[in-house]
């Protein structure tokens, strides 16, 4: 490989911008019997809560049109489960090792990062698109209010480098990565899944016990895509680019609106090593029109 | 990519697609399956019915948009082979029942076969529960000791769980858990292995879209799975 693919991501190396999104890989080990997944540049770990967590009950998954609904609902071993299992594994690989941690309460969050303060981690990706218990259920992710105190009261705890992932269901999305950015996030990755729904018509019923699930696939890629080029727009900081990547060309065209990283997700259902094809795609495309290297083309638009 | 040696369809809903691949699957175990591109965006997990050394073979019930891209594919078509995945039955010896509903009747028949072959004292029957139309009964007979069919009623009606050492089964949640129900009720001895068929994802054991949970924590029946004990996923119904 040649560097045209490396980048640096908030002083974070990555020798190329390709990662696997979180909770579509695991922790890396199923994927890793796959292909060599030390080609890829980051890897997302699953959700990580505070405590332990079983996940939701019934129909966890549907597919749609071009898509996949998904409700897990935050399914993990927990924290501490993750450090002693899993983390010094990851951190061996040659990839960015990015570890996402959700929260229902910030009380579990503050806790969940003074833990993850004793181990060693690239990135970590803060999921605020989880239910706040304290605030009636609402999303921590939705007002920007919210997700401003919510990454004040972290990054003050937190000795790692921060990257909020941000939920499209936002108010407004291009103020709260402002948010994000004015309480000193390292970077922001976006979109998380669209709030979605469906009917089981033979029972009245809807498809999911949670009523609401999240949709993910090529789908959303089109307004993932707008989501990134406005917040590319907005913010300093770099930028995740995440939705519905199943192609070197997606990649490509989230590049230009302004991502530095790309995540792809449920793609990798339709073929677990897509993300190779997706970095030898891109590394062919930027020889072919003789570009040095990627950044070259990160926010032309 | 794999060549289908042939797609018979054997009722109106029900198709058998031979395939020729290199492998080493064992009972219980299913693969990924894919006859397309991008969409249908997820692979579709269907159990292997038989194979030898060459060939997989899949009975499969047409369901959804995947299922019925299988029904029309014609031998000498391509299609997408990912595995084998999951744990498959156990090996077992003594009398042993296997018990199918539907399109759960699918990984009984590579079972039969392999526990007959691993001791031919054995004894193993073959129960096979159809809402309407009774399919491939004459090739079941041939590798079971006794085939009991039940056609619009309760498979699990006719079996006597005391009479086996281990039983087996796959097919509908509730038909399974009826089974369990019953085995509990008489005081069955023999273990109750059931096959899970919940909706996958990776099939790979990353998603964790398919997890079950069981007495013994949460398994996911593509990795984990998909055969479980039955006092595992019902015991504590």
């Amino acid at each position: 490989m040649s560097k045209r693919l490396e980048i640096d991501y908030a002083g974070v190396h990555f020798k190329n911008p390709v990662a696997l999104a979180s909770g579509t890989c695991g922790f890396g080990k199923e994927m890793g019997e796959y292909f060599d997944i030390q080609r890829l540049g980051g890897l997302c770990s699953k959700g990580l809560t505070l405590h332990p967590r079983g996940g939701n009950d019934g129909i966890r998954v549907w597919e749609t049109p071009s898509g996949v609904m998904n409700s897990v609902g935050l399914e993990n071993p927990g924290v501490k489960h993750f450090m002693e299992c899993d983390c010094d594994r990851m951190n061996r690989l040659d990839l960015v090792n990015i570890v996402n941690l959700g929260g229902h309460s910030m009380e579990d969050y503050l806790e969940a990062v003074e833990l993850l303060n004793g181990c060693d981690l690239d990135l970590l990706e803060l999921n605020i698109s989880c239910p706040n218990v304290k605030a009636g259920g609402m999303n921590f992710g939705v007002k920007t209010e919210m997700a401003r105190q919510v990454v004040r009261e972290i990054r003050k705890a937190c000795r790692h480098k921060l990257v909020v992932k941000l939920s499209p269901n936002a108010e407004d999305i291009v103020g709260l990565a402002r948010a994000c950015e004015e309480e000193g996030a390292d970077g922001v990755s976006l979109t998380n899944t669209f709030l979605a729904m469906a009917i089981d018509i033979r029972r009245r019923k809807p498809v999911f016990d949670n009523v609401y699930a999240g949709l993910s696939g090529p789908a959303i890629k089109p307004i993932a895509l707008r989501m990134v080029h406005q917040v590319a727009h907005a913010v300093q900081i770099p930028v995740m680019g995440i939705g519905g990547i199943s192609t070197w060309q997606d990649a490509i065209e989230f590049i230009m609106a302004g991502a530095t990283v790309i995540q792809v997700g449920a793609a990798s259902f339709m073929n677990p090593a897509i993300a190779m094809d997706i970095i030898d795609g891109m590394e062919r495309y930027l020889e072919e029109n003789h570009i040095a290297n990627i950044s070259e083309i990160r926010g032309i638009l | 990519m794999a060549k289908i040696i042939s797609n018979e369809r054997l009722s109106k809903d029900f198709f058998l697609m031979k395939v020729e691949e290199e492998n080493h699957a064992v009972m219980g175990q299913f693969y990924m399956l894919r006859a397309w591109g991008e969409y249908p965006l997820l692979s579709r997990p269907i159990s292997v019915f038989d194979a030898d050394e060459h060939s997989v073979s899949f009975l499969y019930k047409v369901v959804g948009k995947g299922t019925e891209i299988f029904a029309g594919l014609k031998a000498g078509a391509e299609i997408k082979l990912d595995g084998p995945h999951g744990n498959g039955f156990p090996e077992a010896e003594g009398k042993i029942a296997l018990v199918g509903g539907g399109v759960g009747i699918a990984p009984l028949y590579l079972t039969a076969k392999t526990l007959k072959k691993l001791n031919p004292a054995s004894k193993v029957d073959i129960y096979l529960g159809f809402s309407d139309q009774a399919i491939l009964v004459d090739s079941y007979e041939k590798v079971a000791d006794q085939v009991t069919l039940n056609v619009g009623g309760f498979v699990t009606d006719d079996i006597d769980p005391l009479q086996y050492d281990v039983i087996m089964t796959c097919g509908p949640e509730i038909m399974m858990k009826v089974l369990y129900k019953k085995c509990r009720s008489v005081g069955a001895k023999a273990p109750l292995y059931v096959s899970m068929e919940n909706r996958m994802a990776c099939g790979i054991g990353a998603c964790l879209v398919c997890t079950c949970k069981t007495t013994a924590g949460n398994k996911r029946a593509c990795k984990d799975g998909p055969v479980m004990l039955g006092s595992e996923v019902f015991g504590d119904e």
